[in-house]
């Protein structure tokens, strides 16, 4: 079926671009980053991400200390020019385990959204294709799954898994998987009635070709900005169970994690509460700022 | 009317019937033997065998779930592996603690959120809208425990102002309040800002300052009432995610809430407590959505319902 119409290109950018300026031969992906560009915010947002990217990546590299080191001569000292940001309740330095903590948190927020989509859009595009009783189950699970807050649903999920690095991943992203079934489920139901999946159909294409190679490109646009918030809540959800003492467990250095220990420090070493949690903050607030400008950027309709 | 409210309700039951089936099946899912862990470690061979009769598990497993359901229909949630006593007493008196916490944390999130919003929508793209938009965006990106233990560094360790702990007096319920309210407000802010600036470019608000009217009568009176439809549903909505919150708040400030009970069961693993926490939250989410999407179309006689 290679002569099968694929006009995903061509509506993704009808979709970005208000009728009657359609802009030639420019690629999707070539406007969207021209308008990217022109946001301020958005530009902001992608900095800071590429600066904690960047930290997390170079991490072994450029942290001045071996973030497990324990020196405890030297504990909850606060920043000088030995320790920039001082020293934990073991003495070690907090930044260097913020810098470890910047690797794991990009990768337990990527991870545990990439677990969220694999499971979740597949299941929204079936669910909005085939409709009938599959979509009346699916929809009811996903009703079971929303009536828990999220933060009770990580917590319950994680009771059965157990606490750890791994578990947390599944934990976190099993509860993202209704965010994406519902979100690829509406956007299935309004475009499979359009005229590029009926001429799909007429040229004999079967459900599962029309479900990933036609339906699921334009879903994509939707899907990008989703990921980019949704890796935001992850890490917060992450921290969080870090937090609780029900996540990523010390010594590991995971900045919930820290915060957990910080707080029994409150008195004597404010800085160990204050410096992972602006590490968390501006991460989340980077892919805020990034996925806000992104969603302008691809669909100027949804701008307030 | 009614008989959509009727239809809303006999909906809502399903739900809360897969809600007891992913309760029961997550305790037993726990690797082990249920019965040696309701029991805890320590207890005897004798014990252990009581539980066992007593929850059924001789029994295949849909029988066992229909025991459980008879159970908490009945209103028996089992013994705390803690202390023994009854679960749904210890639900009773925490839940009201957690329902407090949760209403003044709306009023926190209406009295910041919604003037915010206006001020945003009302000065659109000027400094002020930007600089409203930024905090609500740094509120939503903020880890709530870390700022409620921001709050506690600044109000109780240094400035001794406010208790960090307790939760008697109003003054106890001002930093969990406004830590658990935060995120909310920002939520909130957008959420009024939007409407507002949508609301304003509507027709009937072009001719009611073409009939003259003061600037400040148009935005309360035309423009507000409208606006605050969705606001008020993003408020009940918000009250659902409070809960949430709850858990963490309530265990940075120590409230002996449902979220705290529910946290310090999960690490002392005592599976009763958390059976029943996690059932009555789920519960009450449910609820709250369901009475949220029946007050919309009180408040909006626009919508009419099938």
């Amino acid at each position: 079926m290679s002569n099968a119409p694929r006009p995903s290109a061509v509506v993704a950018a009808a979709a970005v671009e208000p009728v009657g300026r359609v802009q030639g031969v420019v690629s999707t992906g070539a406007l969207v980053w021209r308008r990217l560009r022109r946001s301020r915010s958005a530009m902001l947002g992608l900095g800071v991400l590429v600066v904690f990217a960047t930290c997390g990546v170079l991490a072994p590299w450029i942290a001045p200390y071996d973030p497990y080191a324990s020196d405890l001569e030297n504990s909850l000292k606060p920043p000088s020019s030995r320790h920039w940001l001082g020293t934990d309740e073991l003495g070690r330095d907090l930044l260097s385990r913020i810098l470890y903590g910047a690797r794991l948190s990009m990768v337990i927020g990527t991870i545990a959204v990439a677990i969220g989509v694999i499971l979740g859009v597949p299941l929204g595009l079936l669910s909005g294709y085939l409709g009938g009783w599959f979509d009346l189950v699916v929809q009811r699970a996903i009703d079971v799954l929303l009536a828990f807050p999220s933060t009770v649903l990580a917590i319950l999920l994680v009771t059965i898994l157990g606490v750890g690095l791994v578990n947390v991943m599944i934990a976190v992203g099993i509860v993202s998987v209704p965010t994406y079934t519902r979100l690829v489920r509406g956007q299935v139901l309004s475009l499979k009635e359009q005229e590029f999946v009926h001429a799909a159909r007429a040229l004999g294409a079967g459900s599962l070709r029309i479900v990933f190679r036609h339906i699921l490109p334009n879903t994509l646009a939707v899907l990008i900005v989703q990921t980019t918030l949704q890796v935001a809540s992850a890490i917060l959800s992450a921290a969080a169970l870090g937090f609780l003492g029900l996540g990523v467990q010390q010594p590991t250095a995971e900045w919930g994690a820290m915060l957990s220990t910080a707080r029994q420090h409150i008195q004597l070493a404010p800085h160990t509460l204050v410096f992972p949690g602006l590490a968390i903050m501006l991460t989340v607030l980077g892919f805020n700022l990034f996925g806000d400008g992104l969603r302008d950027a691809l669909d100027p309709r949804l701008r307030v | 009317m009614w008989r959509y409210v009727l239809k809303r309700v006999l909906l809502a039951l399903p739900v809360l019937l897969g809600v007891s089936v992913v309760v029961f099946v997550a305790i037993r899912l726990i690797p082990g033997d249920p019965a040696q862990i309701m029991a805890g470690q320590a207890a005897t061979e004798e014990v252990v065998r009581q539980i066992r009769q007593s929850l059924g598990l001789d029994q295949p497993l849909p029988v066992q779930y229909l025991y459980f359901l008879r159970s908490v229909v009945r209103g028996d949630l089992g013994r705390s592996l803690f202390n023994g006593a009854p679960v749904v007493e210890e639900l009773r008196q925490r839940f009201p603690r957690t329902v407090r916490l949760a209403l003044a944390s709306m009023v926190v999130a209406s009295l910041i959120g919604i003037p915010a919003g206006i001020l945003a929508a009302t000065r659109h793209l000027s400094w002020l809208d930007t600089l409203v938009m930024l905090v609500a965006l740094v509120g939503v990106s903020m880890p709530v425990f870390w700022l409620g233990l921001n709050l506690i560094l600044v109000f109780s360790v240094r400035l001794q102002w406010l208790p960090a702990f307790g939760y008697e007096t109003w003054r106890h319920l001002l930093l969990p309040s406004f830590t658990l309210g935060a995120a909310s407000a920002a939520i909130v802010a957008r959420m009024t800002r939007s409407s507002m600036l949508e609301v304003l470019g509507q027709d009937y608000i072009r001719t009611a300052r073409a009939k003259g009217l003061a600037e400040r009568v148009v935005v309360n009176r035309h423009a507000l009432r409208n606006a605050l439809i969705p606001v008020v549903t993003v408020l009940g909505l918000q009250l659902g995610t409070l809960l949430s919150g709850a858990v963490l708040t309530e265990t940075v400030f120590a409230w002996p809430g449902i979220g705290r009970l529910l946290v310090d069961a999960v690490l002392a693993r005592d599976y009763p407590i958390i059976q029943g926490a996690t059932l009555l939250i789920a519960a009450t989410f449910v609820a709250l959505n369901l009475a949220v999407d029946l007050l919309y179309g009180l408040l909006d006689p626009r919508i009419r319902y099938e």
